[in-house]
């Protein structure tokens, strides 16, 4: 008989930018180890997540990270005492902060969770990326992270145009003069906050890893992806997996010298020299997470079974050539259940 | 002597696949006879005298046609780096 867990998890808003909960979701529910009931954790009552009943046995409304660690722990805290659950998968970047402060809290409660250590997280943050890549001997492209609007006008003479515009979680606009650069710091800063990090363009093709660490440097999965489809946000609506020894070792190396714990997602660019650049490092899974178990590499699977404690053996056999095709579909949901996820914060 | 990179595929309607970079490409049934001779290990020479007893072509024209299509395989990088000399 297989042991049977419930899980948390969040990013729920399978959007046309999407959150990797969905996905996450999938790959748990054809775990091959264990048996699970997935409770979803949502920040916004459209986040489609909530209204798949096949996927999610009941969904929650919690607090935005901004509202404090506090808030967030009350919250989780009753949602434990209604599902007893075993494990919380955190999908977003701007709520690994407070689960990675709340992590021993949480593990005194009885609920697991296996994110970086705030080191790690800290360490790979995109405004310490240039530092990041020094001490590894990683390849990136020349980034800066600007505090203030006034420092705009000195960036030419580190940069050349077109500049990528970066928020500290998310968001990149390519701008091509001062004008576009101005208006992106400026909406990035007010969606994101500052710093707002300027990064050499890098023209090439995209090239995603995810894969999964044990912490104590061992890569228990590695799935490195080609994007195949690329939206006008830059996200991969198709990708396929691809067998490139390059992307392995380099991963393999950040794994091992960070002795990386968790999922985590490595976005690189290929310029025309043929040399790989990181861009950005993800502290969590992807959306494109569900690729990883077509290629044979549950990763979710892998992950809860750490954090379980079990004796995780890194997976040996990987797929090349398997494709991921994202697709759009329209539910239909009655009123009565968007009222009740919005006024009681539970369906 | 030039070698097809192991782990590219390719199908008999001309579909192929690298597996190191993603990139697929589709390739005329003349492309797909040239890769299976390269495969064999036929040499360039070989592949010519192949070509010009099998179509009703110039040899000036076929091999025009050979190297702009070799030049494309290692221009995606579809041949073994160190096997690129000419035969």
């Amino acid at each position: 008989m297989k042991r049977r867990y419930n899980i948390a998890v969040t990013g729920l808003n399978a959007i046309d930018s999407p959150g990797p909960g969905i996905a996450v979701i999938r790959a748990l529910r054809e775990a091959a180890s264990f048996d699970v009931k997935v409770i979803g954790l949502a920040y916004e009552s459209l986040e489609p997540g909530i209204y798949m009943h096949d996927l999610i046995h009941r969904t929650y409304h919690i607090p935005y990270p901004s509202a404090g660690v506090a808030h967030l722990f009350e919250r989780l805290s009753y949602i434990h005492s209604v599902e007893n659950l075993d494990m919380i998968i955190p999908n977003f970047d701007a709520e690994l902060f407070p689960f990675i402060k709340m992590a021993s809290r949480l593990a005194e409660a009885g609920i697991r969770t296996f994110l970086p250590t705030l080191e790690q997280f800290e360490e790979r943050q995109k405004t310490r990326l240039p530092e990041f890549a020094r001490k590894y001997s990683i390849d990136v492209p020349h980034s800066k992270a600007l505090y203030s609007a006034s420092e705009l006008p000195d960036i030419t003479s580190e940069f050349s145009y077109p500049m990528v515009v970066k928020g500290k979680y998310y968001d990149a606009y390519i701008a091509h003069n001062p004008e576009q650069t101005y208006a992106y710091f400026t909406k990035i800063s007010a969606k994101w906050g500052l710093p707002v990090i300027i990064q050499q363009y890098v023209q090439g093709t995209e090239y995603n890893v995810t894969g999964l660490g044990d912490g104590k440097g061992r890569a228990i999965s590695i799935v490195p992806m080609r994007k195949q489809y690329i939206t006008d946000k830059g996200k991969a609506w198709g990708g396929i997996s691809i067998d490139d020894e390059e992307l392995f070792s380099m991963t393999r190396r950040f794994i091992s010298a960070t002795r990386w714990r968790g999922g985590f997602e490595l976005e690189l660019m290929k310029d025309s020299s043929g040399k790989f650049q990181l861009m950005e490092i993800n502290p969590r899974m992807p959306a494109w997470i569900y690729l990883s178990v077509g290629a044979g590499q549950n990763i979710p699977e892998a992950l809860v079974r750490l954090a379980m404690g079990e004796e995780v053996q890194p997976y040996e056999h990987f797929e090349v050539g398997k494709m991921f095709i994202r697709y759009s579909w329209d539910m239909i949901v009655d009123v009565g259940e968007y009222h009740q996820i919005s006024t009681t914060g539970e369906l | 002597m030039m070698k097809i990179k192991k782990n590219v595929a390719i199908s008999e309607s001309g579909y192929l696949f690298n597996p190191g970079t993603g990139e697929s490409f589709s390739v005329n049934p003349i492309g797909v006879g040239i890769i299976q001779m390269l495969r064999e290990g036929k040499s360039e020479d070989e592949i010519r005298s192949e070509m010009l007893s099998q179509y009703d072509i110039d040899a000036d024209t076929m091999e025009k046609d050979l190297q702009d299509f070799i030049g494309f395989l290692k221009q995606y990088a579809l041949i073994d780096n160190n096997d690129e000399k000419k035969v």
